[in-house]
């Protein structure tokens, strides 16, 4: 095939907005599994159940089409908080019911619990929702920049930065704060991080408010983006992000960020230079030779085996 | 006393041992299909049947061996591709079903350990969802490669098993009597497998990898020798439901027939083999009678609501309620409910139990 590489510098921007979509989900996988080394499964879910409350939201607020001038900014704050916080509830409500009861049992089973809260999720909002996909409101304007041949859109600048700034906010938050170190104490060692006066119940429950806070922003920015959503949407998008923790080094939030702008890139080449059908078959061979060559990931520490 | 146990001592002395229980469960199997009033239900019990060799050949890696397969779809479709393309028109070869019985389970075999050599180093829950992503892999190659495949439509026209001058033709009923036949091996191997070396070496490695290790067990072989068993059941299965359908698609394999498989298991019991077989006729059983019959009742009551559209819900509150409430099954094996509710019995044996669950061994 000839190498164009006008497309290949537009699919990097491609690749890059939809990362950044990744990226902000991989960081719920990575902030949960970094915690209590689960992996939630529900999570992809709770990204897509953002994108229904974003849209509840909208509808709330009667809005159907671009908004412009100062009440854009009301109305995108309006929605992403209200996502964000309806889906750290939905997040908080999950660890309780599920996870928390078998903090101590064998691993296999919160994993298989964690199977079952997101075909939960997914039938209530197949129930809600039906089965087609929805549309979602073109609520941000979207001009269009070019630079050379290569298009750029205001949504993908946006996505993009967003995912970048709650990144900031995120690891400032994490590294700089008492609860963001009651958090990394708990991540360490549970028993010791509560003989230090660590509520660790309170500190598990607020890793899984922000993690699944984050993935009701990357909902609100997905719906956006791609201007519909379906309730499966999550299943797809979950391994996806996934995949990313697991790249950029599972519990590594900087990590997570890296793995998922490089997923998203490696499916938008894929989707561009080999075909759209391939792209799911290369991402998942991507899970599995990281996993096999470098489990830690790219930024990872090696685990040891914990006896 | 509880209801099973009341069953039990009921019954005439030969049939209380395990031997007994065994010959009875499959002599009311043998008369099963006569009951119903019609080929819907021998139909039903046909595909029944092959759920439940899927579902004892999941117990081998996820009972025994405590190996969290998400993709066991994958080698069902591997197993239902592999007599597919050497029994029907597809490429003209038209091989013995028997003789493919046996190929199609050692391909679907083979797949198992090509999946597993790489992989089965990995902790327990990444291997979770490396079968997971290789379970969404082979469905997705099997679509694509139409060429070979027939891509969605996939391939259709499969031969039927014969016994000499005897087809089976399409009524369902000398199909439920080789799945049936086919259970009884299945039941066989696994069972007698449990008591193995290999099967003993199995559940060291499910409830402590590292001490099995250290015990002399190589973990490796052990448990890509639990991945290529659990495998070849499934193309057992593979063959006797695209033999009975005629058909296999890419459809048949997603991600839900891996949870429906697996719910199956944590319902009826995991490691124990009549506990998986009761689970995985309860769920193929609510699937086709309990939710059109529960959702006709609704509309009787003039509530518009299709039970038949909430089957994943069920099983993803299955799996949740079980796991919380009732992880050892429905039916569970002797030894693992004695771990999970030494308790209940012996208060002195609290805090042992809570020794072993604090340190993941229960």
């Amino acid at each position: 095939m000839h190498f164009d590489p006008t497309l290949f510098a537009q699919q990097l921007i491609n690749g890059l907005s939809l990362g950044g979509i990744y990226a902000l989900i991989a960081l719920g996988y990575t902030m949960v599994y970094g915690i209590i080394e689960l992996i939630n499964f529900a999570h992809g879910d709770v990204y897509t159940l953002g994108t229904f409350f974003s849209l509840a939201i909208l509808t709330l607020l009667g809005v159907t089409g671009v908004v412009t001038g100062p009440m854009l900014i009301v109305v995108v704050a309006v929605t992403i908080l209200g996502a964000m916080i309806l889906c750290g509830l939905t997040g908080v409500i999950i660890e309780r019911l599920a996870y928390r009861r078998l903090r101590n049992a064998p691993k296999l089973a919160p994993l298989i619990t964690a199977i079952g809260m997101s075909f939960i999720l997914e039938n209530l909002m197949l129930y809600w929702k039906g089965p087609s996909p929805i549309p979602f409101p073109a609520v941000i304007p979207n001009p269009e920049f070019t630079l050379g041949a290569v298009t750029i859109q205001a949504k993908q600048v946006m996505v993009i930065l967003l995912a970048i700034v709650l990144m900031v906010v995120l690891q400032a938050f994490v590294y700089n704060t008492k609860l963001g170190k009651a958090m990394r104490a708990t991540a360490q060692d549970k028993d010791a991080a509560q003989l230090m006066g660590i509520n660790i119940n309170t500190t598990i429950a607020l890793t899984f408010l922000i993690g699944s806070a984050l993935a009701g922003a990357a909902g609100f920015v997905s719906g956006v983006y791609y201007g519909s959503t379906w309730f499966f949407n999550g299943f797809g998008a979950g391994l996806k992000a996934f995949t990313a923790a697991v790249l950029g080094g599972i519990g590594n939030l900087a990590g997570a960020m890296l793995g998922g702008f490089l997923i998203g890139l490696i499916e938008a080449m894929t989707t561009q230079f080999i075909g759209d059908q391939w792209s799911n078959v290369v991402v998942f061979s991507v899970l599995v030779i990281v996993l096999i060559f470098r489990p830690s990931g790219l930024l990872g520490e090696a685990l040891p085996n914990k006896v | 006393m509880t209801l099973a146990a009341r069953i039990t001592s009921s019954l005439p002395a030969p049939l209380r041992t395990q031997r007994g229980k065994t010959a009875l469960a499959f002599a009311v199997a043998l008369v099963l299909p006569f009951l119903g009033h019609n080929g819907g239900f021998t139909n039903f019990l046909a595909d029944a049947g092959a759920f439940v060799l899927l579902a004892l050949g999941l117990n081998i890696v996820v009972g025994f061996a405590g190996l969290l397969d998400l993709g066991y779809a994958a080698f069902f479709a591997i197993g239902s591709y592999s007599f597919a393309m050497l029994a029907s028109p597809q490429f003209g070869i038209h091989l013995p079903f028997w003789l493919l019985l046996f190929i199609a389970s050692g391909i679907a075999a083979v797949f198992g350990i090509l999946l597993g050599a790489p992989t089965l180093r990995l902790r327990g829950d990444y291997l979770a969802i490396v079968t997971l992503g290789f379970g969404e892999i082979v469905p997705q190659t099997f679509l694509n490669l139409s060429q070979w495949t027939g891509g969605p439509n996939g391939i259709g026209s499969l031969d039927q098993p014969a016994i000499g001058p005897y087809k089976f033709g399409f009524d369902a009923l000398p199909y439920y009597f080789m799945v049936l036949g086919l259970i009884a091996l299945a039941v066989w191997v696994a069972n007698n497998l449990r008591t193995s070396r290999l099967g003993r070496a199995w559940m060291a490695i499910r409830e402590d990898e590292l001490a099995a290790a250290h015990m002399g067990i190589n973990t490796t072989t052990t448990k890509l020798a639990a991945f290529a068993m659990g495998a070849s059941f499934s193309g057992l299965a593979g063959c006797a439901l695209a033999s009975k359908l005629q058909l296999v698609s890419p459809d048949q394999f997603g991600f839900n027939v891996s949870v429906f498989i697996l719910a199956m298991l944590v319902l009826g019991g995991m490691g124990n083999i009549p506990g998986v077989i009761v689970g995985s006729l309860i769920l193929s059983a609510l699937e086709r009678f309990v939710l059109p019959q529960g959702t006709n009742f609704l509309h009787s009551l003039h509530l518009n609501l299709d039970l038949t559209n909430s089957r994943f819900l069920i099983y993803g509150v299955i799996l949740v309620m079980m796991m919380l409430f009732r992880p050892e099954g429905l039916i569970p094996s002797s030894q693992r409910k004695a771990e999970l509710h030494a308790a209940d019995d012996d208060p002195t044996a609290a805090a042992h139990e809570q020794t072993l669950y604090t340190e993941g061994v229960a």
